[in-house]
């Protein structure tokens, strides 16, 4: 009865808490400006069905692939299994599910088995990190705080698979026992291993051991919920959405503004009138802090899993240039947050922190590296767009700081006055003809 | 004549002045008939096509020898086709990448003005950049037209039989195709070079980094116009790197940029001799004999 009140005041405390985190980051990423990403529902849920849950762009990379893969399905199955431990947990059962009969043994099995993989997965992954050292694993991106954050998961998933396995070896013991209230037989392919470890063990140390799992794995999981949304791991959620709403039309095409297009269209035509500006938006041409983004490239910044499949494919990065739209992405998501706490802290108004996305978090020398490949946007396994920031970050400079590199101020004095990059006289065009 | 000097290249420019003392060999085979639309306008008639040539394939002058490729080959095949010649201005690509888009929105009106007015329905171009910008930004401005690389023109050619390439010079030779990042990533197209080559005869080999995982040449984005930023390596030593490990005779480009930058990789290793940079139109005519 305690355990039940308890358990039950643990739950609504975690999913709360999880709440209130997830309402700020829907409110951060809603500081975005409007973008159309509704349109084509169909398109977006193959799109969503094929990247997101079929994980179509990890494939180029095998391994990772595979380990993600026994991860992923593994912590998605082994959810069915928490729905046994909640009830359990509410009502004082013991493993609810075995009503199912003959389909509980396969569900036990199946969730053993899983979990085995997944913590191989993990091993793995921290192999990969941490004596490996794969290349984009530990670039100098990840300083820091990404970097622990990276080892803190994995290790977690091993521990919780392990109270997971050690919880189910010692209910099989107490059942072998007879043990009152451990009544249930289930099949064990993994944890049936661990059993000599405890055999031998009194009832009362068993069923302390078993019952310690219980709440590390339950407690465990409800405290990791928490921990997604400060996490690179809130991908897990967000990527499909993302994947959702992702950009559909050709890579090459960038977005255009429609501000310009009406300033341009009046002085081409005197007649014309632009539609009446939104008074309460701020007009400035291109982006300068994370509110000039779209939500959509705010949605990217939460969703990135840091994995650096974009960076390890960038051209400016793979030749030494400060760029990294890995980092692009983490600094977008690091500089929201930062202003989503300015909000906190001051009654929901912004107050000017006298920052912003531009220099403080990102310098104009890596937006300048940029060959806009899309190479980064190819690989991004949860179609993820770092370029799309960047250009409205080129944008920014040049149209409301004129900050150009001179070269550039040069090509675009060339394309205004003879109407081509480089200094030719328009009226040469077809002088090749006769050459 | 002119010289202008950027990190990349050297282009030289032969002006009005010289003209007459160039003599191309390969050129007064056989002249090349270039309409432009004023000239079908004054017919009263419209072309099957418009060229769109680029600035690159109109100034440069590596670039134009590509631009002669693709006429040479429109002029064998009898396509019906115009360039906007001193009415066509540059699509605004360059400066849309590095961010000015007012310039962009400018270049972009102003050629669709010119467009529309010549009513023109379809447009293939020398450039993947043009052929990017003009197929996929213009819509929004007001330009809609079916947009095609000259890659697509060719492989449209050989599958209705309008070309043919019969064993060709090019028979037995290792050529390897680099992407354009906006012909490839950009907008989808892979097959449509490759589909061309395949009639050379040839041994086509494929780098490491191909179709959607190739890597760029490092001159989009407007990069063809600056000096690179601080780094270790040039983005185009990294990718000629890439294509002569595979011993080519042959490095084949569909982009004026790529051709410049990969040009430029090839003299670095001083292998000018050995490997040649050319682009798949002057591969086509070539092997044709054009
Ligand atoms: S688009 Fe820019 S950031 Fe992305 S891979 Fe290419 S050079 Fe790197
Ligand atoms: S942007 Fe995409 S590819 Fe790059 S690190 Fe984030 S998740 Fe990985």
């Amino acid at each position: 009865m305690i355990t039940s009140i308890l358990f039950i005041l643990l739950l609504a405390a975690g999913t709360t808490l999880f709440t209130i985190n997830v309402r700020k980051v829907r409110r951060n990423i809603l500081l975005g400006k409007e973008t159309e990403r509704k349109d084509q529902p169909g398109m977006r849920w193959k799109t969503m069905a094929r990247v997101a849950l079929g994980q179509s762009k990890m494939v180029t990379r095998p391994i990772p692939a595979i380990l993600h893969i026994f991860v992923y399905v593994g912590f998605v199955i082994i959810n069915i299994e928490v729905i046994d431990m909640f009830v359990d947990g509410i009502f004082g059962t013991h493993r609810f599910l075995s009503f199912t009969g003959g389909l509980y043994n396969i569900l036990v099995a199946t969730f053993e088995i899983l979990a085995f993989l997944t913590t191989f997965g993990c091993a793995v992954f921290l192999i990969r990190r941490n004596i490996v050292h794969v290349k984009r694993l530990v670039s100098k991106d990840l300083t820091g705080w990404p970097r622990t954050d990276a080892n803190a998961i994995l290790i977690t998933e091993i521990l919780l698979m392990t109270a997971f396995f050690t919880m189910n070896a010692c209910d099989a013991l107490l059942f072998n026992m007879g043990s009152h209230h451990y009544n249930v037989a289930f099949a064990n392919p993994v944890s049936h291993y661990l059993m000599p470890l405890f055999s031998g063990m009194q009832e009362g140390t068993l069923i302390f051991i078993e019952r310690f799992c219980w709440w590390f794995h339950i407690i465990g999981i409800i405290s990791f919920l928490n921990y997604l949304p400060y996490s690179k791991h809130f991908h897990i959620l967000l990527a499909f959405p993302n994947v959702y709403f992702s950009n559909l039309k050709k890579k090459g095409e960038f977005t255009n503004l429609e501000s310009v297009t009406n300033e341009v269209k009046a002085i081409m035509d005197p007649s014309f009138m632009p539609p009446p500006a939104d008074p309460n938006v701020q007009m400035r041409f291109g982006a300068k802090d994370v509110t000039d983004l779209s939500w959509k490239q705010l949605l990217d910044a939460y969703t990135c899993t840091e994995c650096g499949r974009c960076t390890s494919a960038c051209p400016a990065n793979i030749t030494g240039k400060l760029l990294s739209p890995r980092k692009i992405m983490m600094s977008t998501r690091d500089r929201l947050e930062e202003v989503g706490k300015n909000i906190d802290a001051n009654k929901g108004e912004f107050k000017d922190d006298g920052k912003s996305l531009l220099n403080d978090y990102i310098t104009p020398e890596e937006l300048w590296a940029c060959t806009s490949c899309n190479a980064c946007v190819q690989e991004c396994p949860v179609n993820i767009d770092p370029l799309s920031i960047i250009i409205d970050m080129r944008r920014f400079l040049v149209m409301e700081q004129s900050a150009a590199p001179t070269e550039l101020n040069m090509m675009f004095t060339n394309m205004e006055n003879n109407g081509a990059p480089w200094q030719f006289s328009p009226s040469d065009r077809l002088n090749w003809t006769k050459e | 004549m002119k010289v202008i000097h950027n990190h990349h290249s050297t282009i030289i420019i032969h002006t009005m002045e010289n003209q007459t003392s160039t003599t191309d060999t390969q050129t007064t085979k056989q002249p090349l008939v270039v309409p432009t639309m004023a000239d079908y306008m004054a017919k009263g008639e419209s072309p099957e096509i418009v060229f769109w040539v680029g600035c690159s394939g109109s100034f440069d002058d590596r670039a134009k020898k590509i631009t002669k490729a693709i006429v040479k080959i429109l002029n064998h095949a009898n396509v019906k086709f115009a360039v906007l010649g001193v009415e066509e201005s540059c699509s605004g690509d360059p400066a849309k990448r590095a961010g000015n888009e007012f310039l962009f929105q400018m270049q972009a009106m102003n050629n669709i003005t010119v467009l529309n007015g010549y009513d023109v329905k379809k447009i293939v171009t020398g450039c993947p950049h043009c052929f990017n910008t003009i197929k996929n930004e213009y819509p929004a401005l007001g330009g809609h037209y079916e947009v095609i690389h000259h890659t697509q023109l060719l492989q449209d050619l050989l599958n209705s039989g309008r070309i043919t390439i019969e064993g060709g010079s090019f028979k037995g030779k290792k050529i390897t195709f680099h992407d354009p990042c906006y012909l490839g990533r950009g907008n989808d197209v892979y097959e449509a070079p490759r589909s061309v080559m395949v009639n050379l005869d040839a041994e086509l080999m494929e780098m490491k980094r191909s179709k959607s995982k190739g890597l760029c040449c490092g001159a989009g984005g407007a990069q063809m116009f600056k000096e690179a930023e601080k780094g270790n390596k040039e983005v185009n030593i990294e990718r000629t790197e890439e294509a002569l490990a595979l011993n080519p005779d042959v490095i084949a480009v569909g982009c004026p940029f790529c051709n410049t930058m990969m040009t430029d990789g090839v003299k670095h290793f001083n292998k000018e001799q050995e490997v040649k940079v050319l682009d798949v139109a002057e591969l086509i005519a070539q092997a044709n004999d054009l």
